[in-house]
This record gives C-alpha cells, sequence and structure tokens, in this order.
C-alpha cells in the first residue's frame, strides 16, 4: 500500500538521474520507484511508518496466536484432559470395586448382604456416569473414544451375567458361581483392560497439554523486541534529523509495544508458574495417588479370589534360583501390596502439606494393619482352616476388608484434596493468561495506529 | 489461529454433540463383535493338558519291548518293580507272545471271573490271592493290548499303613488334615449350595472324601479341599500339591501313564446335552455343523478331538475353545455360545436338573468309571483307599448316591453302581 503511493508522487522528483530510453519490465520499473522513492525523505518516512506499523501489528498478530494457543491448552488442562484422567481413574475404580463386591457376596454365600448389593450397584452406576463424563469429553475418532465404546458395550454385558449368577444363585444351583466367574473373565479380561488403556491415553493427552500450555512464546517475545527496536530507532532517527524528542505517535507505539510485551511475557510466566504447580503439586500426586488406589484394588480383587477359586491356579515362580508353585491369585496380591506401598511412600513424598499428607499416612498404617491380616488370613487358608480365613477376609470390622476400606477412604481424601490443589494452580494459571489475546490484538492495533499518525505528522510537514 | 482450529473443536460446547453422536455410529462393531469369542478362554486350553499326549506313553513301552521279551508277564514280577514296571513288562510280553499270549489269557480271563468272586465281599490281602491277582492282570492285558479296561490296573485292596500314608499322618496340629483335590461347581457331585451361610463343600464325592479322612485319619472333617480346575487334576497330583482328586475323574489309559487310580467307584459315560428345542438326537450326524462344548482336559474333550480326526463324527463338527470346567459349558450354551455339551452323563445329568430347558440326548456312547487318583508311586494309599472303597460300596455308597444323586440321575442306581472290582495283583 506504501510502496506505489510514493513511486506515484515522488517520480517528478527523480528525473535528475535520466531513465534510459530501452522498454522496461513493470517490476524494474517498480524496483526503481521505490529507490527513486527511498531517496527522498518523504519517501523514506513512509516507508518506516509502513514498516513500523506492520512490525507491531505483526507483534500483537502473532502474540494473539501464541496466547490463544497456550490459553486454550491450558483450559483443556484444567476443564478437559485433567477431569477426563480422573474420569478414567474413577471409571476403573468403580468397575473393579464392583467386581470385587459382586465376588465377595459370592464368597459370603447366601444371599448377599444390602451393603454388598448397594455398593455393586453404586459402583455400576458411577462407572456409568463417569463414561458419559469421558464420552463428552473425549474427541470422536480419537483411541479413548474407541475404549470408551467397548466399555459402554461391555457394561451392560457384564451386568447381564451378574444377574443371571444371582437368579441361579436364589435357586440354590452353582452355575450361578459359573455365570460369576464369567462375568469376572470378562471384566479382569476385557473391560479392566480398556479401562486401564483409556486412563494411559488420558493421562498422555493431559501431558500433551501442558506441552503445549507452558513453553515460552518465543516467536511472539522476538517480535516484539524487534518492534520495540525499530521504534527506538526510528525515534533517534528522527531526533537526529529534527532535534525533537518526543513524536506523540511514536511514543504513544511503543508504550502500547511495551506493555503488550510486558504482559506477555508476565502473564505468562505467571500461568506457566501456575502450570507448573499445578503438574509438581496437583497431577503427579494425582497420578501417583490414582495409581496406588488401583493397586489396592487389585490387591483386594485378587485376595477375595484367592478363597473364590480355592487353589486352583497356580504360577511357578522362580525364587531364589529354584522354581517355586504359588497360588497364582496369592501371588498377584503380593505384587499389588507391593505397588500399593510404593506408590503410598512417593505420594507420601509429594504430598506437600499437612491436608496432603495426613491421609497417606493414614492410608500407609491401614495398608501395615492388612498384610498383617492378610498374612493371619493365608496361614489359617493354608492349614485347611477355610471357614476361619473366609472370616479373616470378608468378615466384620476385623477382616482384611476394613482395612481395604479405610485404605481405599483415605486415598479418597487425600485425592480430593490433591484434586483441589490441582485446581487452584491451574485455575490461577490459566487466569493469568485472561485477556492476553485480546488485549494485545487491540493495543497492537493502537500502536500500529501511533506509529503511523506519529510519522504522518512529520510527513505532513513536506506538503 | 488455523493451527489451533481442532483445539475449538474440542470446546465442550462443540464437542459435546458430535462426540455423543459417535459413539453407537462410530461403532466398533468388528472389534466387539469378536470380543466374546476372545474373553472366552486360553485357546492352548486344548494341547496342554499335562503333557499326556500319546508319544509320553508310547516311549515307555517301546522300550520295555527289548526288556520285556525275556520276561513274560506270568514270571516272578519283582515287588519293586511297582505298578508301572509291571504293566509295562506285562504289556511288553505281551507283544513278544502274540497270538499264543491272547489265547492264554483267554484261558485266564475265564479263571479271573472265578478267582474274582471270593473279592466282591472281602479282600484277604496277601498270599493266594496274589497269585490270582496276577492271573487277573495276565487277563485284562490279553483282552486288549491297547488297554481297554483302565478301571482294572489298581493294586490290591490292603489297611497297612506304607510311606504316603505314614507322610500323611505324621502332619501335625492344624495341618494334620488330608488334602484333596475336588470341584466346586458340580452340582450334587462337589459344589458350594449358594444359599448355604457356610462355605462348607458337599456331594457325593465330598462324602466319599470325608469317608477316607476318617478312615485314615480318624476324623471325616481332617480334610483340606483345594478346587481344582479339570486340567489341573493331573499336574496338581503330580507335584504334591494334593495327596488325591476326588472329582467325577474317569479311570483312562492314557491317565494311568501319570497317575495311580483306585478301583471305579462310579460308572457312567460320555453324553450329549442340548436344548430341548435343538435337533441334536444324540451323538451322532444330528452334531454336523454344530458348535460343542467341553472342559479342557476332560476325556469328552479327548473322545471328540480323536473321534473327528477318525472320521466318526462329521468332520463339520465344531469343537469350542474348551472351558476350564463343565459347568462352564452349560453358561455357553444358555448365552448361545455353543450348541451342545459333551460331557460325563452324571454331570450332564447335573447340568439338566440346574435348567429345565436342556435335557440329555440319546444314550452314553462310551462307559467309564470314576476312580479316585493318587500319585503313581504311592501305591500304599492306593491300596488304601481301595480297602475303603470296598467297604464303601458295601454300606455307605447307596446311601450317598440317594442322598445326592437320586434326584438327577434317578432312584435306580444299578445303571451307576461300579462293577466288582478286579485287581492287578499284589505286592
Amino acid at each position: 500500500m506504501a510502496n506505489p503511493a510514493p513511486g506515484s508522487t515522488v517520480a517528478p522528483l527523480a528525473p535528475a538521474s535520466a531513465p534510459p530510453p530501452t522498454r522496461r519490465t513493470a517490476f524494474a520499473e517498480g524496483v526503481d520507484r521505490a529507490r527513486a522513492a527511498a531517496t527522498t525523505e518523504p519517501g523514506r518516512l513512509r516507508i518506516i511508518g509502513a514498516f513500523l506499523a506492520l512490525l507491531v501489528l505483526a507483534f500483537g498478530a502473532v502474540t494473539a496466536w501464541q496466547t490463544t494457543d497456550r490459553a486454550a491448552a491450558a483450559d483443556d488442562v484444567l476443564h478437559k484432559s485433567q477431569p477426563l484422567s480422573t474420569a478414567a481413574a474413577d471409571i476403573y475404580r468403580a468397575l473393579a470395586d464392583a467386581n470385587t463386591a459382586a465376588s465377595s457376596g459370592f464368597l459370603a454365600g447366601g444371599q448377599e448382604t444390602a451393603e454388598s448389593r448397594s455398593r455393586y450397584e453404586e459402583d455400576i452406576d458411577e462407572a456409568a456416569s463417569k463414561l458419559v463424563t469421558a464420552a463428552n469429553n473425549a474427541d470422536p475418532d480419537s483411541p479413548s473414544t474407541a475404549f470408551i465404546t467397548k466399555l459402554n458395550k461391555l457394561l451392560p454385558e457384564y451386568k447381564g451375567l451378574v444377574e443371571r449368577a444371582r437368579t441361579y444363585n436364589r435357586q440354590g444351583f452353582p452355575v450361578g458361581g459359573a455365570y460369576l466367574r464369567y462375568a469376572n473373565q470378562k471384566m479382569q479380561g476385557e473391560m479392566l483392560p480398556a479401562a486401564q488403556d483409556l486412563y494411559t491415553k488420558e493421562n498422555q493427552r493431559l501431558q500433551d497439554d501442558y506441552g503445549d500450555a507452558t513453553p515460552y512464546p518465543w516467536a511472539a517475545i522476538g517480535l516484539g523486541v524487534l518492534a520495540l527496536a525499530g521504534l527506538a530507532w526510528a525515534q533517534h532517527r528522527n531526533y537526529r534529523r529534527t532535534n525533537r524528542v518526543l513524536n506523540h505517535g511514536l511514543v504513544a507505539a511503543t508504550a502500547t509495544t511495551t506493555v503488550v510485551l510486558l504482559w506477555l511475557v508476565v502473564g505468562h510466566s505467571v500461568a506457566r508458574a501456575g502450570l507448573d504447580d499445578s503438574y509438581d503439586h496437583g497431577v503427579r500426586s494425582l497420578n501417583v495417588l490414582h495409581d496406588a488406589r488401583i493397586a489396592s484394588l487389585k490387591a483386594r480383587g485378587n485376595e477375595n479370589l484367592t478363597l473364590v477359586a480355592r487353589g486352583a491356579e497356580t504360577v511357578k515362580v522362580a525364587a531364589d534360583g529354584e522354581e517355586v508353585t504359588l497360588d497364582k491369585y496369592d501371588h498377584e496380591f503380593t505384587t499389588e501390596i507391593t505397588t500399593l506401598g510404593k506408590g503410598l511412600t512417593l505420594a507420601a513424598k509429594l504430598a506437600d502439606d499437612q491436608a496432603g499428607e495426613k491421609p497417606v499416612a493414614s492410608a500407609e498404617n491401614n495398608m501395615a494393619e492388612w498384610k498383617k491380616r492378610h498374612t493371619a488370613a493365608r496361614a489359617q487358608d493354608d492349614n485347611g482352616n477355610y471357614e476361619q480365613a473366609l472370616a479373616l477376609v470378608i468378615g466384620g470390622k476385623d477382616a482384611t476388608g476394613a482395612c481395604f476400606d479405610n485404605v481405599d477412604q483415605n486415598l479418597a481424601d487425600a485425592l480430593a484434596h490433591e484434586q483441589t490443589e490441582f485446581r487452584q494452580a491451574a485455575g490461577d494459571g490459566l487466569g493469568a493468561m485472561t485477556g492476553l489475546p485480546i488485549g494485545a490484538a487491540v493495543l497492537a492495533v493502537l500502536g500500529a495506529a501511533g506509529a503511523v499518525v506519529g510519522i504522518g505528522r512529520r510527513l505532513s510537514e513536506y506538503r | 489461529m488455523n493451527r489451533r482450529e481442532p483445539v475449538n473443536g474440542r470446546e465442550p460446547v462443540n464437542g459435546r454433540e458430535p462426540v455423543n453422536g459417535r459413539l453407537p455410529v462410530n461403532g466398533r462393531e468388528p472389534v466387539n463383535g469378536r470380543l466374546p469369542v476372545n474373553g472366552r478362554e486360553p485357546v492352548n486350553g486344548r494341547l496342554p493338558v499335562n503333557g499326556r499326549g500319546s508319544v509320553n506313553r508310547r516311549l515307555p513301552v517301546g522300550r520295555s519291548v527289548s526288556v520285556g521279551g525275556r520276561e513274560p508277564a506270568e514270571g516272578g514280577v519283582p515287588v519293586e518293580g511297582g505298578v508301572t514296571m509291571r504293566v509295562r513288562r506285562v504289556r511288553a510280553g505281551l507283544k513278544g507272545w502274540g497270538g499264543v499270549g491272547a489265547m492264554a489269557a483267554l484261558c485266564a480271563l475265564a479263571l479271573s471271573f472265578v478267582l474274582l468272586l471270593p473279592w466282591t465281599t472281602r479282600s484277604p490281602g496277601d498270599g493266594s490271592t496274589g497269585r490270582a491277582g496276577q492271573g487277573v492282570a495276565a487277563g485284562t492285558q490279553a483282552a486288549d493290548a491297547d488297554c481297554t479296561d483302565p478301571e482294572k490296573r489298581t493294586p490290591t485292596p490292603s489297611s497297612a499303613d506304607g510311606p504316603t500314608i505314614a507322610a500323611i499322618k505324621a502332619r501335625t496340629g492344624e495341618k494334620r488334615k488330608l488334602i484333596v483335590g475336588v470341584d466346586q461347581n458340580s452340582y450334587r457331585w462337589g459344589y458350594r449350595d449358594p444359599n448355604n451361610t457356610g462355605a462348607e463343600l458337599e456331594g457325593f464325592d465330598i462324602d466319599l472324601v470325608h469317608r477316607i479322612a476318617q478312615d485314615i485319619l480318624g476324623d471325616p472333617n481332617a480334610v483340606q479341599f483345594k478346587a481344582i480346575p479339570t486340567n489341573q487334576r493331573i499336574p496338581a497330583i503330580q507335584e504334591g500339591r494334593v495327596d488325591m482328586v476326588v472329582r467325577t475323574m474317569t479311570i483312562s489309559c492314557t491317565r494311568l501313564a501319570d497317575v495311580a487310580f483306585s478301583a471305579p467307584y462310579f460308572k457312567t459315560g460320555q453324553q450329549v446335552l442340548a436344548p430341548k428345542s435343538s435337533t441334536i438326537k444324540g451323538y451322532d450326524d444330528t452334531l454336523a455343523k454344530k458348535k460343542v462344548c467341553t472342559a479342557t482336559g476332560s476325556t469328552a474333550n479327548t473322545k471328540l478331538v480323536d473321534d473327528k480326526k477318525a472320521g466318526k463324527i462329521a468332520s463339520s463338527v465344531v469343537i469350542a475353545a474348551p472351558v476350564p470346567n463343565q459347568l462352564d459349558c452349560l453358561v455357553r450354551l444358555q448365552l448361545g455360545e455353543v450348541d451342545a455339551v459333551v460331557t460325563d452323563g452324571a454331570l450332564a445329568a447335573s447340568q439338566a436338573a440346574q435348567d429345565p430347558t436342556v435335557e440329555l440326548k440319546g444314550a452314553p456312547f462310551t462307559t467309564e468309571y470314576y476312580g479316585v487318583a493318587m500319585k503313581k508311586n504311592a501305591t500304599d494309599l492306593v491300596r488304601r483307599v481301595n480297602q475303603i472303597l470296598v467297604e464303601y460300596r458295601a454300606s455307605g455308597w447307596q446311601a450317598s448316591y440317594d442322598k445326592w444323586l437320586s434326584a438327577t440321575l434317578g432312584s435306580d442306581a444299578t445303571k451307576s453302581k461300579p462293577p466288582a472290582p478286579q485287581y492287578l495283583s499284589t505286592s
């Protein structure tokens, strides 16, 4: 826009150097005119004005673009990927807990108690509603959607099998137990792996969103510095040529550019700090706690299955160079409870305040008691005292079941606490970016206008 | 800005509609479609059945041919030889003697019937019957070199304590229990009534277990029950995880290579179970193109696979991936994943008793006997169990039958009663 203008107006001033009579291309002629324009002060001023305005506009545009990107990613962290990752963990927990409740009911014999029934129903309800949450937040065609679809399809199948098991149990037929085994197989073999995959995928997405939200917007910062340098140079040039110190337009442009640059750097740094904080003190703790909770659920499930299977399944394990045959489910219990122990230790290390440490410490105590009771129950079972072992596992408050419930409750408290911390930190981070894209755009337009007006003032002196 | 479009697309408001809309449409139909099949069974189930493949079993026989050549079956079989050696030698000797042996054996068979009569009431133990036992052994061997009467290969009854029994009795305190592998899923055989508040197992097999515990340890409840899937019965015995298995276990030649059996305590035969409305009429051509369920490591599974290979049943019969327990077959049948179940008639009747819409189709197409399985070298325990069975058949068996099985198998027990036992030899 600026280029042809000087060409047309300045052309008559140029003939000092006479053009050769030969025919020339339009481009060459344009370049020539521009070069000619650049030799006169008004021409130069026009070019400088256009350049400065473009630079400031570009700075504003890039700032708006990059901060929009980061704000969107930060918003995803807070409102989509993290809730979805939690929802996925909840789905896993609900499914595993429902399965454990169902198998406990079978173990207890007789008709299932009101508690075990309502626990099962609540778990199924929670799994179903969290699946809807997950479905709402998942991108179509993403792997998560595939897992959610699979779980949505398997959940009613699973429930159907459990209902059949109940019906047959009522009639006193052992085929009810066979249905329960089939349901358990579906849960362990298909549903829980799908839930685990969903959780892993959502966690990955959360990491990706963090990765998108936190990097410094170097392009915007670079352009901002360049724009400021350009404005400084233009004013310096102005001062050298006219001895005038302040050009209102250029000063305004400088001011707005400086404001945008500062806003950008400070706003992003604050947001980044908030997000980093939400990750270090929120997400990391949440992940560790979720993993610990899943491990405790698996341990409980295996503890029950040890008694349901009654030694039916064994594994061979190499210990001290020797191959030992162990009960499969008890072996898995040992593995999971070890994972739980490690998870709790890590969670205690990550917990950064009293409110976060307390439930984790309680859970550690519950787990120690659980292990003790489990050892006693196994000793009874190994001695062939099945009934006593059963009482120690699914009996009242002195059974391992109570320990598991306590571990679970404490982990739930710890999770709730960390979730609050996460929301706060991530919310602060997101808040720091509020208005930055629009502010940057508006200020950049004002700055560019300032630069044009400022140069225009000088230019008008030539008319 | 453009690069961020997808992000905006994800925003809650925008995102919700398409996602919801997708779920059913997106339809992972093909994936889900194969899930139930997938999840059903570890596919490998069929083969690893404790490696009692024919190869295993043939080897010793082949080897003993050369050895056995110089040792006719009738010769004084060394005491230490144990059942295995004796069987091998007998078998090998037979091959060596050929037709002559067969003729001699037929004579011996006739003789054996006479000699067996006194045993049906009371077993005298060693001495003169010992030699008679050898005669019987020769007879059974001769009757068929390929082993058709596995139920007759068990040592004579004896109440004497041997090393195995001594070891069981040496268990102290809480551990002073007989460890028995049973089933907890066979209705009226070994199962847990879901309506019982206790966890005790009950059934026909369980009654026998209590009787054995009573005899050996003096306390019917001195038992530690271990639930064993069908294909784990033999490994559990071999690895010493259980002292014995009382779990509707058919005495078969292949299994004899790995474990020792007591005398038979029940007679049954393979039968087909299908919905009443099914076109399946029995173990015949009506099974063509039908999907049949069997348990991993069951005789039914072996029989089906063999018959299909040998062309005795239609090649279009689909043998479904075997399940861990025969009762799981009923689940698959009810869910429509298979068309028929093949299992022992006694167990099939138990399944039919749990579902009025299915029934046994056709007559039993095999004759099989259930025995108590024990470790191969635990001869003293086998003989002890045989002794207990002698008494149990006289008193206890009928009562237990009436209590548990008359409802599913009919009040007439004659077709289930085991035949008068025949023993291998004394040692």
